[in-house]
């Protein structure tokens, strides 16, 4: 019998409204309740968590692990690294893979890979349609069998909307999520950066919001019609957030998610051209910003994750227009969200923002984690919201670089992360 | 020739990225620099010494004849060696990046690379990676600063200053570095510039540069002091920017009747090539108030003037 004890953290487990001082305690990699403690026959390990937050482990619903087929951008490895390292003990990880995740095989590769290597709980998504193609559906209920828990098109964006009705019909029936990245291909173009003042200044061809309005507003329609739910992805622009506002009050099935570099910086960041300021969907403006933050503050936005998109660098070093989307944020993230939404904007309080990170991710995607319930996996981040701290990406365990937050100072991060009562991370 | 560069100031860039970066003094600098090397093209030995020993590539991975062939020339006259690598004799067509490319160029020891690129951002991507100087001869949509530079030396050559005039734009903006070079360069110096042309290429979102937008040419035509008309880029245009080209004449078309608007001391100017009867009558092209061949002519002096400056900070 091994058995820990954290001393003296806050704990703050949303998902049993629970908000207090008090002592954790973990057996053979569950928690337990602290009555055990008596009945232990050897003296438990001791964590001292004063003046630090005890949570349930962070889930981020959104990360890209490379992995079968890029593995020199990461792998599933080094992805789950770098997770740890961000105070994540869940993370979901993308099929835009080679193969692309949208058969039972490449699904059992993934679990079988992140059971061996991975220091962090790996889930898998499966593709809505094969191949990513936007043409024929995957066979959705053979991934279901096969262990995802989610199936989404991520990078890409079904097109025909009848072919995404069917999917959604068929993933009701299923029991599955569909996340969706929210991108109309006619709208978008060839777009690059977010459509306006520093697209038409810099000649750089737009990305404009109406390219992701049109498609939540799509993915609302759908999730009424079929009463299932729609999960849209990385959600950068204001009208997106109306268009989820409303359809929410009205009980729709329909959720969004937003991600750091989404609330932390602007468009006039590409103004140098920088490719690690390319992302898919592009950074928006100031009033994008702040609808953001309107729709995390009233709960409009439930959810936030990373989009975490590792490049290798000489594939980021090439022309802007040239260079993928997407940058590395697993390990930015919590100190991100934070600084950025607890101590600066006070758009939300410490127990909201650890909700929107465990107990909303994991009723989303149906599985146990995301609590500190006696009983459950002894799944648990160690955060001190008060860590002034500065990200160096030289450090990273992640095999990528693109990061725009290469050096900044952030306040309040993950110190140390439990997967199943083991330390897996600890700063 | 006289002394070029004369005046106070001291040139201090080894780059030339766009217009937006200089200031309305470094603008003038240029054009009173390509003065002295206007003068150069005069005589009957047009070539001086100043870049000898230097090796200028042309380094153009968009296809391009007349500015290719306007850096050229104005390389050889300054003497400098020249070399010109196109993107179907270079290593991009292998895969080779950019990076990679230009570092080879920089090995070979060229001195100055002139690059166009259909890439917006491009030429600052070599600067911030290259010792050699960068000219930019067009990248993107984004600029391309030695056709502003000579766009303004060809009307202050004729109006005797840029400050004050109404300068009017017509054509594909939204496409065109040409526009966004001229822009920056029209409003450092003073003028008031108007942009004309469809909704669709004409976006309003330009007017936070500084700049009027107008979809109505006939009322905005006897008020120029300046037309300056752009190629309606079929290559670059999904077809849905605009009906047609007989629409697009109808509707912004420089043509005779049109013409007429015109103050009788308007500049005709177009950067080339010409579509002839599309965005500019081929009789007004050729017309006693087209500047047209001017521009090529000064465009000469002012790439001689921005080799010299730039090439010299280079050593």
């Amino acid at each position: 019998m091994s058995a820990t004890v954290i001393r003296g953290g806050r704990i703050i487990d949303p998902a049993n409204e629970r908000d207090e001082i008090a002592d954790l305690l973990i057996v053979d990699g569950r928690l337990a309740p602290l009555s055990q403690l008596s009945t232990l026959n050897s003296q438990p390990d001791e964590i001292d968590a004063s003046n630090l937050i005890v949570s349930p482990g962070l889930i981020d619903l959104h990360v890209h692990l490379r992995e079968p087929g890029f593995g020199w951008k990461e792998t599933i490895e080094s992805g789950a690294r770098a997770a740890a390292a961000g105070g994540f003990t869940t993370i979901v990880c993308m099929p835009n893979t080679s193969p692309v995740a949208d058969s039972p095989s490449t699904i059992a590769w993934i679990k079988d890979r992140a059971a061996k290597v991975a220091c962090v709980n790996v889930l898998a998504t499966g593709a809505i349609s094969k191949g990513l193609m936007g043409e024929e559906l995957a066979p959705i209920g053979s991934l279901r069998q096969a262990g995802v828990v989610a199936i989404t098109d991520d990078g890409q964006c079904i097109q025909n909307n009848e072919l995404m009705r069917r999917a959604v019909e068929y993933a009701r029936m299923v029991g599955l999520p569909v996340f969706d990245h929210c991108q109309d291909y006619n709208l978008v173009g060839n777009g690059v950066v977010h459509e306006g003042y520093w697209s038409t200044l810099l000649g750089l061809p737009g990305w404009p919001s109406a390219g992701e309005e049109a498609i939540v507003m799509r993915n609302v329609l759908l999730a009424e019609l079929c009463d299932h739910h729609i999960h849209c992805q990385h959600i950068s622009a204001a009208g997106s957030v109306r268009i989820l506002r409303e359809a929410r009050a009205r009980g729709v099935k329909i959720s969004g998610e937003v991600c750091p570099h989404h609330i932390a910086l602007t468009d006039d960041a590409i103004q140098n051209f920088d490719t690690n300021c390319k992302m898919n969907p592009p950074l928006r403006t100031k009033e994008d910003v702040v609808a953001l933050l309107g729709g995390i503050a009233d709960g409009t936005l439930g959810f936030l994750a990373s989009d975490h998109a590792p490049h290798a660098k000489f594939e980021k070093e090439v022309e802007f227009d040239a260079a993928p989307f997407g940058i590395v944020g697993l390990e930015t993230e919590l100190g991100l969200f934070l600084d950025l939404l607890v101590h600066k904007n006070k758009t939300i309080d410490l127990p909201r923002l650890i909700e929107m990170f465990t107990v909303n991710p994991a009723r989303l995607l149906q599985i146990g984690a995301g609590t500190l319930s006696p009983g459950r996996t002894a799944d648990v981040t160690v955060i001190d919201p008060e860590l002034e701290w500065t990200f160096e990406a030289s450090a990273s365990p992640s095999l990528s670089r693109n990061t725009p937050f290469d050096g900044w100072k952030m306040k309040g991060r993950a110190v140390r992360t439990i997967v199943a009562g083991g330390t897996v991370w600890k700063l | 020739m006289t002394e070029p560069g004369k005046s106070a100031m001291r040139w201090q860039r080894k780059d030339l990225l766009g217009i937006r970066e200089l200031s309305a003094e470094e603008i003038t600098f240029i054009l009173d620099t390509a003065d002295a090397f206007k003068e150069v093209g005069t005589r009957e030995i047009k070539k001086v010494p100043a870049l000898r020993g230097k090796t200028l590539v042309n380094f153009f991975v968009e296809p391009s004849t007349r500015t290719r062939t306007s850096f050229e020339i104005a390389a050889i006259r300054l003497s400098a060696d020249v070399i010109n690598i196109s993107a179907s004799t270079s290593s991009l067509t292998k895969g080779e990046t950019l990076k990679d490319t230009a570092k080879i160029l920089e090995a070979n020891h060229a001195d100055i690379i002139v690059l166009r690129h259909s890439s917006s951002g491009a030429p600052q991507f070599l600067a911030e990676r290259l010792g050699s100087s960068i000219i930019n001869a067009g990248d993107g949509a984004h600029e391309h600063p030695t056709q502003a530079l000579l766009d303004l030396y060809t009307i202050r050559e004729r109006k005797g200053a840029v400050a004050g005039l109404h300068v009017v734009i017509i054509g594909d903006i939204l496409f065109s570095r040409v526009a966004r070079s001229n822009i920056f360069g029209l409003l450092k110096l003073g003028a008031r510039v108007t942009l004309v042309g469809p909704s669709t290429l004409v976006p309003r979102e330009f007017e936070k540069l500084g700049v009027t937008v107008s979809h109505e040419i006939d009322e905005i035509l006897p008020t120029a002091d300046v037309v300056n008309l752009l190629r309606i880029q079929h290559e670059r245009q999904r077809k849905e920017y605009f009906p047609g080209i007989g629409e697009y004449i109808r509707l912004f078309g420089l043509t005779k009747e049109r013409a007429k608007l015109l103050k009788p001391d308007c500049l005709i100017m177009h950067p080339g090539p010409i579509n002839r009867g599309v965005e500019i009558d081929s009789e007004l092209a050729d017309g006693p108030q087209s500047v047209i061949l001017d521009q090529v002519t000064n465009g000469l002096a002012i790439r001689m003037a921005v080799l010299y400056l730039c090439g010299g900070i280079a050593t």
